[in-house]
């Protein structure tokens, strides 16, 4: 079985209806160490040597926050900064990330009808994560479609829940897909 | 004239303004002012004062015993208690070598056996009043130094009872009459056997802890309450008399069972009150001791044989100086530590007047070595402060800087662009973290131990008092940059900081702040970089309390981050606010005040709820109501 880390960036969590819900669905799965960036860098100083054990140690890599102005909330970004260190994840020695899976797991204010070339945000999701995309390439990581829940403003708590176990089953299945050599 | 009460109390006050303020300004300490004034106005020089200048040494003798009660105040129980070795071990030492030196001298010189022995008991004794002023006009008193005077003099306040125990046992007249004439030992206990006076001894000490738990402190209480002010003054008079008088009633020596006294009330919630109740009533009676010690030097006895006087004088300092600096040595105090040890006790103290007196009448000693003897005594008392003196300006620096003249110029060049003042637990983690960056301040502390195992390190360290603007030149103050004043002792980080100010103004000023008061006043004196200690870490504290029960730390620290600002401006405006009279009485019912005012503030802000930042819910309300809006 694979083991997960759920990288958590959520500056306020406190007051996340949607995150409460979906991360309660995750959180205590056996496999699956969930790491509330946020709890534990409040001042933004991460320790990069324990984080990057952490990826080492795991096989799937779940970038979990919401989208704030296209992007993630700045420790994530901070922590992208800091950990995927040259030569270690990236660069001609770095080697540490390979054939990992990557992915967002991703919560929206807007619905998914915004995110389009007619809607209000112009750009699908799919587009605005080219960043993160990108950074899982560089890091010859294996990059894999977001979980995305969208519009979460207007979303109730039952539905809330049905993402949750979504976001449960997907987990699962990562956990459980056999390695697939990379080409 | 000379009778009338008012006249001679002008003539003491004045003469005491006069000569302190002038002793003052001159950088000296203030027992010299005042023995000075004591000198001038005594019967020899302006002869304002004559005959009655004794009677005024035997009153005035009881500020020492203000001055230990004061001082007990300031030392827990359990410290005293750690103090046991160094009390007994330097004390023991230095008592039972001047004792041993001095009567060899006196039978030297052709003084009778019991002669000798009482009068080297007397040398073996020093000033309480003049050193501990001293110590404490300095802020000397956390130093190795201060320690070590103070387990010396505690020791001899406990050996002088055996002392005056003994001399009766050397006297050739009857006891039981010259008992009789002499008050102060004129006791219950004179007629019973040993054992029965040690149980009431052990007794009265007991009774004074008990009375200190059970019957002081709910006194005071009660007294707090009537809110009527001299009644706590009337209280700590009350204190010390009882205990004095309890003291003198089975033999003890008064000064002892003071400082008893106030190692018991040391914890308790009225140290502070009393402190300053009996603080300005201590400095008093202690200035009129001084005066009277110099009022009694008897220049007729000098002027009759000038060179068996200086002779005496002078070997009795040098033996005292030379066991004191022996005694230092055997406990390991660094060489300027020792120093200070060796001239600020090189005198005979106050006891000896009593010692003196006491054998005097059961005719031990005659009248011209009585005479004699109490000259000497006022005289070492004048002149080991002025010993002091060219000990601090003149031989210290030299001691103090030896190593860093050894050291290649670069090297000092390099570190003085910052000056640290003071290395205690604030200074030295300030200091650390300057030296992670390569930053090497030139740091000035007080204890010299402190100092020996920084230069050590490598640490450019200047030993020294920082309220001097010569040791600040020599730190390289003119070519500072800034200045951190890392000092606990509000009083001198004001005197260290408005100096600096005025004769550096080039250089920026850090300043360690205590709490708000310290913070508004330092304010008030035109700083602003003030670093109160109290602030930063209670509220880290407070964050990880409330992340304990499960507030969110992110949101923790930006409402710390919040609530410092917040506190910092509120601090500013009201530090521009009068504060009315500066009733030191009163400093603490103040800061109740001040604190109940921040809560109100704190109340009226309600819970901290501001922080509206990614914030969801607050969207989804809005959205909501619109939604509410285009269905009606």
């Amino acid at each position: 079985m694979k083991k997960v880390l759920v990288l958590f960036a959520h500056p306020k969590f406190e007051k996340s209806r949607a995150n409460t819900i979906l991360v309660n669905y995750i959180r205590n799965k056996e496999g699956v160490t969930f790491h509330d960036l946020y709890e534990e860098y409040p001042d933004f100083h991460i320790d990069v040597s324990y984080e990057k054990k952490l990826l080492e140690e795991h096989d799937v890599i779940v970038w979990h926050h919401p989208m704030y102005w296209y992007s993630c909330p700045p420790l994530l970004k901070q922590w992208i900064d800091m950990v995927l260190e040259f030569n270690w994840a990236y660069g001609p020695k770095g080697k540490a990330l390979t054939s990992k899976i990557c992915l967002n797991a991703i919560t929206t204010g807007g619905s998914k009808e915004l995110y389009c070339s007619q809607g209000s945000n112009s750009y699908t999701i799919t587009e605005f994560l080219r960043p993160f995309e990108q950074t899982a390439n560089l890091c010859l990581m294996n990059y894999r479609q977001p979980f995305t829940v969208m519009g979460t403003y207007r979303l109730t708590d039952e539905q809330l829940s049905e993402y949750g176990s979504q976001y449960s089953s997907l987990i699962d299945s990562l956990q459980n897909e056999k390695t697939v050599l990379s080409t | 004239m000379t009778g009338s009460l008012l006249f001679d109390a002008i003539v003491f006050l004045l003469g005491a303004i006069i000569c302190v303020s002038i002793a003052k300004r001159l950088g000296l300490s203030s027992v010299l002012g005042y023995l000075i004034a004591g000198v001038l106005i005594g019967p020899y020089v302006l002869g304002f004062i004559g005959e009655e200048g004794e009677d005024i040494l035997h009153f005035a003798e009881f500020g020492v015993v203000v001055m230990l009660f004061l001082i007990g105040l300031e030392i827990e129980p359990k410290n005293f208690w750690n103090m046991r070795k160094s009390i007994a071990g330097m004390g023991g030492l230095q008592v039972a070598g001047t004792m041993l030196l001095s009567y060899l001298f006196f039978i030297l010189i052709d003084f009778d056996w019991k002669v000798a022995l009482v009068i080297s008991m007397a040398v073996a004794l020093s000033s309480t009043a003049i050193a501990m002023q001293t110590i404490d006009e300095k802020g000397l008193m956390e130093t190795t130094f201060g320690n070590s005077a103070f387990s010396i003099l505690l020791f001899q306040d406990i050996i002088v009872i055996f002392m005056l125990g003994a001399i009766p046992l050397l006297s050739n007249t009857e006891v039981e009459a010259a008992a009789d004439s002499h008050e102060s030992t004129g006791n219950l206990l004179d007629g019973l056997p040993m054992g029965y006076q040690t149980l009431a001894i052990i007794l009265s000490v007991v009774l004074i802890i008990g009375a200190g738990q059970y019957l002081i402190v709910p006194m005071l209480r009660r007294v707090a309450k009537t809110g009527v002010r001299e009644l706590l003054f009337a209280s700590a008079l009350l204190i010390v008399f009882s205990i004095s008088f309890l003291m003198e009633y089975v033999g003890l020596s008064p000064a002892l069972g003071a400082f008893l006294g106030g190692v018991v009330l040391s914890s308790s919630e009225y140290k502070h009150e009393l402190e300053s109740n009996l603080e300005p009533f201590k400095n008093l009676l202690l200035g009129l001791f001084f005066i009277a010690v110099g009022a009694s030097i008897n220049f007729v006895v000098i002027a009759k044989i000038p060179l068996t006087i200086g002779g005496i004088l002078l070997a009795i300092v040098l033996i005292k100086a030379l066991i004191l600096f022996i005694t230092g040595k055997v406990f390991n105090l660094k060489l300027d530590q020792n120093l200070l040890l060796t001239f600020s006790l090189a005198q005979i103290g106050e006891f000896a007047f009593v010692l003196l007196s006491f054998a005097f009448q059961l005719n031990i000693l005659d009248q011209e070595q009585m005479d004699i003897m109490l000259v000497i005594t006022a005289l070492t008392m004048s002149i080991t402060p002025i010993i002091s003196i060219i000990n601090e300006r003149f031989i210290l620096p030299k001691i103090g800087t030896k190593e860093s003249i050894k050291r290649p110029m670069d090297h000092i060049a390099k570190s003085q662009n910052v000056i640290l003042v003071g290395f205690g637990h604030f200074g030295s983690t300030v200091g650390r973290f300057l030296r992670s960056h390569g930053i090497e301040a030139t740091i000035l502390d007080q204890d010299s131990n402190r100092v020996d195992v920084l230069r050590k390190m490598g640490f450019e360290v200047y030993y020294g008092d920082a309220t001097r603007i010569d040791l600040l030149e020599a730190a390289g103050i003119a070519k500072a940059k800034i200045l951190i004043c890392a000092i606990d002792n509000p009083p001198i980080t004001q005197e260290i900081t408005k100096l600096v100010k005025e004769k550096y103004p080039h250089v920026e000023l850090m300043i360690r702040a205590q709490n708000r008061n310290d913070a508004y006043e330092l304010l008030n004196l035109g700083f602003e970089n003030i670093y109160r200690e109290s602030l930063d870490t209670s509220l880290a504290l407070a964050k990880d309390v409330l992340s304990k029960l499960g507030f969110r730390k992110y949101t923790l620290i930006r409402q710390v981050q919040n609530f410092i600002k917040y506190d910092e401006s509120s601090l500013r405006r009201l530090a521009m606010e009068p504060k009315g009279d500066d009733d030191y009485l009163f400093k603490v019912r103040k800061e109740l005040e001040e604190q109940e005012r921040l809560l109100e503030e704190d109340f009226k802000r309600g819970i901290v709820e501001y922080d509206i930042h990614w914030d969801s819910e607050s969207i989804r309300k809005v959205l909501k109501n619109q939604q509410n809006n285009a269905k009606s």
